[in-house]
C-alpha cells in the first residue's frame, strides 16, 4: 500500500508541477494578479508531494520492501541502514526522484526567499522552473518508476548496492552534485524570465546572484568528494580520468564559474548582459547534458547508469525543449537588452571578460573532446579513445594562463584602474614571483620541468597579487585590523575562491610531478624501502565485515628506524553482490599520502601490491573546501541579507 | 546583422542535439542481435541433470515442444534481476531449462529454493562448454527453441516485462 | 564609443583565435595520445603497425593466462570470436581480470606481434563488456552483446 501512496504522491506532483508551470505563465501574459499569485502556493504543495514520495521510498529500503524492483537491485537485507538510505539514489530511478527532489526545493527555496522581488517576476521564475520540473516528473512517470512492483513472486532478498557505492563518499557525492546541476536552473529560470518580461537590470543580477553562488558551492564540493572518492575507493590512487561522467559535472563548473563572475559586472556596472543570459542559460544546458551523457548509454564511463537509449531519448527531448526552446528565446529577445558599458583594457571589467572568455573556451575543448570519439565513429572513423594526457596538454596551458589573470584581476578596480606606478610593480611581481617560483621547484628537486615551475611561479605570482591587495586595503590606516573587519564577506570570498584555485594548482602540479608507484610481489615478512620509508609485509588475516569478507594485509611502516603507521590494504569480496573490491589502505598527511593496494593472490600464495607516494594530493579538495568557502562568504554579504 | 549573431549559440546547440539523436538511434539498433545458430539446431551434447546424475541431450527436450532455453549463473546479478520475471513466465506454462553456465551445483540449488524456481529442467555447464557451442557471450542469455529443436531467437542480457510484452511473446506464440 | 567597443571585440576574438591556433597546434603535437582501437582481426589484417600505441582488447581465453610467479609479468591471449592475440603486461592486472573476461589494454605491438601492454582496463562491473569488444565481436561474427548493468531492471 505505501509503494502504491509513493506513485500517487508523484502522479499529483507531476500534474501539480504541470499547472504550476502554466497558470504563473497565463496570469503573467494577461497581468491578472491571482493567477500569478498561484506559483508559490503549488511551488510548495509539489514540493511537498516530492518531498512525501521521497520519504517513502527511503521507507521502502529501511524496511527491505522487496517488493519494489528498484529496491530488489539496490538493497539486501544485510546492508547497514545508513547504506540502506543512500541506496535510495544509488541507481537511476531513485537519484532521478532526489533530483526532481531539489529542483522543486530549489523552487520552494525561490518561493519562500524572494518577497522582496517584484510578483511579476517571481512568478515567471517559478513557473519556468516548474515547467523544467514537469518534463522530469514525466520522465519518471514514464520511464523510470522507482516503486514498480514485482509481483508475484516476491524474492526473498535483494542483490545488494554496488560495493563502489557502499561508502560515505558516496553517500554524499550524488546529493551534492545534484544540489549543484539542478541549482543552476534557478540562474536559468531567472535569465528565461528576463527574456520573457524584459525585466532586466542590475536589481535582476542582484537577485539572481547568490543563487548562482550556492549552486556553484554545492557543485564545486561535489566534484571534489566525487574525485577524493575516486581517489580512496577505486583503489589505485588516480583523483582524475577525464572520464566523460566527470567531464559532465566540471563542464557546469566552469560555465558556472564564468556566469559567478559575469553576473559581477551585470550587478556593479549594468553590464554584459546578454552574455550573461547566454551563460545561465549554457550552465543549466550543461547541467542537463551532464544527466543525459549520463543516463542514456551515448558514451560509456565507469559512473553510467543502466545504458538505456529510451530513457536518453526521453532527456534529449527534455534537453531540446529546455536550452534549443530557451536558446531560440534567446535569439528574439536578447536584443532588447540595452548594453551601456565602457572600460578600459586596464580594469576589472576587461579582466573578468578574460575570466570568462578562458573558462568557456576551456568547457568548450572539454565537450568537444569528450565527444570527439562519438562524432569519430559516427563518421566511420572506427572507435577512438582519447587519453587523459591529451585533455591536461588542452586544459592547463588554459587553467595557467587564468590563473595569471587572477593575479592581475583581483588587484584591479571597476573601469579603469588608475593608480600610479601599477605596471612597474607588476613588473616587479612578475620578476619576484619567477624568481621565487622557480627556486620553489628547484628546492623541490626538479627545476626543468616546464609545468612544475610554470605552476609554481604562477602560484606565486597569486600570493603575491593577494598579499598587495590586503596591504593595499590596510596600508596608512591606524586601526589595521578594524579596517580587515570591515572589509565585506564578499571581498574575502574572492579572496578565499582564488586562494583555493591556487591550492587546487599546487596539489595538482605537485601530486603529478612527484608521485612514484612501484609494483611490488610479496611473501610474508617481506620488507620494502620506497621513497624514503621501509614497509614490512607482515602478512594476511582474514576480515568478515556485514556483507562482505576481505584478505586484508598488514604493513608496518617504519621511516628512519622509526614505525609511523601501520597500513591495512584490502581486498574485499562482496557476497551478496559477488564482486571483488580493491581497498586501499591510506596514511594521509597534508604534505603526502603513503598509499597502498592490494593485488591478486599468484598460485603461489604471494600478493602483489601497488605502493604509492603522492605528495600535496591533499591541496586538490582542500582547495576545493577553500574555493567553497569562498563561495559562502560571497552570498553572506549584506546587500544580499538586506533583501530577504 | 545582430540578430544572426544571437541564433549562434541555438544552432551550435541544435547541431549538437542531432549528433546526439542519431548516436542514440544507432545504440537502439545495435541492441539488435544474430547470433551464428540461429535457424541451426541446438549443438548436441551430454549434460549433467542439475538434480541427480542423469545425462540429458537437450535436442530431445524439443520433441516435446518448444521451450526457453536460459543461460543462468548464481555469480551474476543481472540474472538475479531476470529471475522474478522468468517466474512469471513460468507461472503462465512456458517451458524453460535452465543451464547453470560456470556455476557451482550447491549454490544453484540453494538460489532456486530461495528465489523460486522457474526451471522445469535444470542442467549444468561447469566450465562452460556447451556455452562454447552456443556460442555464449555471458550470463543471462536466453534461446527461443522451436519444436524441431532449432534456435529461433535470442536475446542477450536479461530478459524484461517491457520486452517479453512488447517483441518476445509474440515470437514465443509462433513457434 | 562604437569605433572603441568594436576595438575591444577585435582584441577579444584576435585572444581567441591565437589561443585556438595554439591550442590546435598542441592537439596535432599529441594527436598519437588519440588512440585508434583494433580488434585481434584489424591486427591480423595488419592494420596496426609496431611501435604505434594503440587500444586493442577481446575476451580473455580461458586457460591462456601464465604469470610469472617471482615478477609481476603477465601474459594472457584475447580474442574476438575470429582471431587472436597476445598480450604481455607488467604489473597488476585489474581487480576484473578473469578468464572469459572483456578487457580493453593500451600498448603496442612488438616485433613479434605481440602486444605490449602498458595499461589494461576491465570494469567494476561483472557484466560489463568494453563496448569496442562488443563491436569488434559483432563484427567478426561472434556474436553480439548488449551492454547490461545491474541498475536496468523494468
Amino acid at each position: 500500500m505505501i509503494p502504491e501512496l509513493g506513485l500517487y504522491a508523484i502522479i499529483l506532483a507531476t500534474i501539480l508541477s504541470g499547472l504550476a508551470g502554466l497558470l504563473p505563465l497565463l496570469g503573467w501574459r494577461w497581468q491578472y494578479a491571482n493567477l500569478m499569485g498561484t506559483a508559490k502556493p503549488l511551488t510548495l504543495v509539489t514540493t511537498g508531494f516530492i518531498g512525501l514520495a521521497f520519504m517513502l521510498l527511503v521507507y521502502a529500503f529501511v524496511v527491505d520492501d522487496f517488493s519494489l524492483a528498484y529496491v530488489v537491485i539496490q538493497s539486501t537485507t544485510t546492508l547497514p541502514v545508513y547504506y540502506k538510505v543512500s541506496a535510495v539514489w544509488g541507481g537511476h530511478e531513485g537519484s532521478m526522484v532526489l533530483w526532481v527532489l531539489m529542483l522543486s526545493g530549489w523552487g520552494a527555496a525561490v518561493a519562500l526567499a524572494s518577497r522582496s522581488l517584484p510578483q511579476d517576476l517571481v512568478s515567471v521564475v517559478l513557473a519556468v522552473i516548474n515547467l523544467v520540473l514537469f518534463g522530469f516528473m514525466l520522465f519518471i512517470l514514464l520511464t523510470s518508476n522507482p516503486f514498480e512492483r514485482v509481483l508475484p513472486n516476491i524474492p526473498m532478498d535483494g542483490q545488494d548496492l554496488n560495493p563502489l557505492l557502499q561508502d560515505i563518499g558516496l553517500i554524499l557525492h550524488p546529493p551534492l552534485l545534484y544540489m549543484g546541476y539542478v541549482g543552476f536552473a534557478v540562474a536559468f529560470a531567472f535569465a528565461v524570465a528576463a527574456l520573457i518580461t524584459g525585466q532586466f537590470d542590475s536589481a535582476w543580477a542582484r537577485w539572481a546572484r547568490p543563487w548562482t553562488d550556492i549552486a556553484w558551492v554545492f557543485l564545486t564540493l561535489g566534484i571534489a568528494l566525487g574525485s577524493w572518492w575516486a581517489y580512496y575507493e577505486l583503489g589505485w590512487g588516480g583523483w582524475w580520468f577525464w572520464d566523460p561522467v566527470e567531464n559532465a559535472s566540471l563542464m557546469p563548473w566552469l560555465v558556472g564559474t564564468a556566469l559567478m563572475h559575469s553576473l559581477a559586472v551585470t550587478e556593479k556596472r549594468s553590464g554584459f548582459k546578454v552574455w550573461t543570459v547566454l551563460l545561465a542559460i549554457f550552465a543549466f544546458a550543461y547541467s542537463l547534458l551532464g544527466t543525459f551523457l549520463v543516463r542514456s548509454g551515448v558514451l560509456t564511463s565507469v559512473h553510467a547508469f543502466a545504458n538505456d537509449p529510451d530513457r536518453g531519448m526521453f532527456i534529449l527531448g527534455l534537453l531540446t525543449i529546455t536550452v534549443a526552446g530557451s536558446l531560440l528565446l534567446f535569439a528574439l529577445r536578447a536584443n532588447r537588452f540595452k548594453e551601456s558599458i565602457s572600460f578600459n583594457l586596464l580594469s576589472r571589467e576587461s579582466f573578468l571578460l578574460i575570466n570568462n572568455v578562458l573558462l568557456v573556451v576551456s568547457a568548450f575543448i572539454i565537450l568537444a573532446l569528450t565527444l570527439m570519439p562519438l562524432v569519430w565513429d559516427a563518421m566511420g572513423g572506427g572507435s577512438i579513445s582519447i587519453g587523459a594526457p591529451f585533455f591536461n596538454m588542452m586544459i592547463n596551458p588554459i587553467a595557467l594562463l587564468l590563473v595569471f589573470a587572477v593575479g592581475v584581476g583581483q588587484l584591479l578596480r571597476w573601469k579603469q584602474h588608475k593608480q600610479d606606478g601599477f605596471g612597474r610593480w607588476l613588473l616587479v611581481m612578475l620578476v619576484a614571483s619567477v624568481v621565487l617560483g622557480w627556486g620553489w621547484a628547484w628546492w623541490m628537486g626538479d627545476a626543468l620541468s616546464i609545468w612544475l615551475v610554470v605552476s609554481a611561479v604562477s602560484i606565486v605570482w597569486v600570493l603575491l597579487s593577494t598579499g598587495r591587495e590586503i596591504h593595499h586595503r590596510i596600508a596608512g590606516k591606524a586601526n589595521k585590523w578594524q579596517v580587515l573587519r570591515r572589509q565585506q564577506p564578499s571581498w574575502y570570498g574572492m579572496m578565499c575562491g582564488h586562494l583555493g584555485v591556487i591550492m587546487v594548482v599546487l596539489g595538482a602540479a605537485f601530486v603529478t610531478h612527484f608521485e612514484e608507484k612501484i609494483d611490488v610481489r610479496l611473501v610474508d615478512g617481506d620488507r620494502i624501502e620506497f621513497a624514503g620509508y621501509d614497509l614490512h609485509y607482515k602478512g594476511i588475516k582474514h576480515v568478515e565485515g556485514p556483507n562482505w569478507v576481505s584478505d586484508t594485509g598488514v604493513f608496518d611502516v617504519y621511516r628512519g628506524g622509526e614505525l609511523v603507521t601501520t597500513l591495512y590494504p584490502e581486498k574485499r569480496f562482496y557476497t551478496v553482490a559477488r564482486q571483488m573490491m580493491t581497498e586501499a589502505g591510506i596514511d594521509d598527511r597534508l604534505y603526502r599520502d603513503l598509499y597502498v593496494s592490494l593485488g591478486e593472490q599468484l598460485d603461489s600464495g604471494a600478493w602483489t601490491a601497488r605502493i604509492q607516494v603522492k605528495p600535496y594530493v591533499r591541496f586538490l579538495w582542500l582547495g576545493a573546501l577553500v574555493m567553497s568557502l569562498g563561495g559562502v562568504l560571497a552570498v553572506l554579504d549584506r546587500r544580499y541579507r538586506r533583501q530577504a | 546583422m545582430k540578430k544572426v549573431w544571437l541564433l549562434l549559440p541555438f544552432t551550435f546547440v541544435f547541431a549538437l542535439i542531432v549528433v546526439f539523436f542519431f548516436a542514440l538511434r544507432d545504440e537502439t539498433d545495435s541492441s539488435i542481435l544474430e547470433s551464428a545458430l540461429l535457424n541451426q539446431p541446438l549443438p548436441e551434447r551430454p549434460l549433467k541433470l542439475l538434480d541427480g546424475d542423469e545425462m540429458i541431450n537437450l535436442a530431445e527436450v524439443a520433441q516435446d515442444g518448444p521451450f526457453l532455453l536460459n543461460i543462468w549463473g548464481t555469480w551474476c546479478p543481472a540474472c538475479r534481476t531476470e529471475h522474478p520475471v522468468l517466474n512469471e513466465l513460468a507461472a503462465q506454462g512456458i517451458r524453460i531449462v535452465g543451464v547453470n553456465y560456470k556455476d557451482e551445483p550447491l549454490a544453484a540449488k540453494k538460489w532456486l529454493i530461495e528465489l523460486h524456481n522457474p526451471y522445469f529442467l535444470n542442467v549444468e555447464d561447469p566450465i562452460g562448454n556447451y556455452g562454447l557451442d552456443l556460442g555464449v557471450y555471458g550470463a543471462p542469455e536466453t534461446y527461443f527453441i522451436d519444436g524441431q529443436g532449432i534456435i529461433r531467437h535470442r536475446v542477450v542480457g536479461e530478459v524484461t516485462r517491457t520486452m517479453w510484452r512488447e517483441e518476445l511473446q509474440s515470437i514465443w506464440e509462433s513457434l | 564609443m562604437k569605433a572603441h567597443r568594436k576595438q575591444k571585440l577585435i582584441l577579444i576574438f584576435a585572444g581567441v583565435a591565437v589561443l585556438a591556433l595554439a591550442l590546435s597546434f598542441i592537439g596535432i603535437a599529441m594527436r598519437n595520445q588519440i588512440n585508434l582501437y583494433y580488434s585481434p582481426t584489424d591486427i591480423a589484417n595488419g592494420l596496426a603497425s609496431p611501435g604505434q600505441t594503440f587500444r586493442a582488447g577481446g575476451l580473455v581465453v580461458d586457460g591462456s593466462v601464465s604469470r610469472d610467479e617471482e615478477t609481476l609479468f603477465a601474459q594472457f591471449t584475447v580474442t574476438d570470436g575470429g582471431n587472436e592475440l597476445v598480450m604481455q603486461y607488467i604489473g597488476i592486472l585489474p581487480d576484473l581480470f578473469r578468464e572469459g573476461q572483456g578487457i580493453v589494454a593500451q600498448g603496442s605491438l612488438n616485433g613479434d606481434g605481440v602486444f605490449v601492454a602498458d595499461e589494461v582496463f576491465a570494469k567494476h562491473d561483472e557484466n560489463y563488456l568494453p563496448p569496442e569488444v562488443a563491436e569488434s565481436l559483432k563484427a567478426s561474427g561472434h556474436d553480439a552483446y548488449q551492454n547490461y548493468d545491474s541498475g536496468d531492471y523494468e
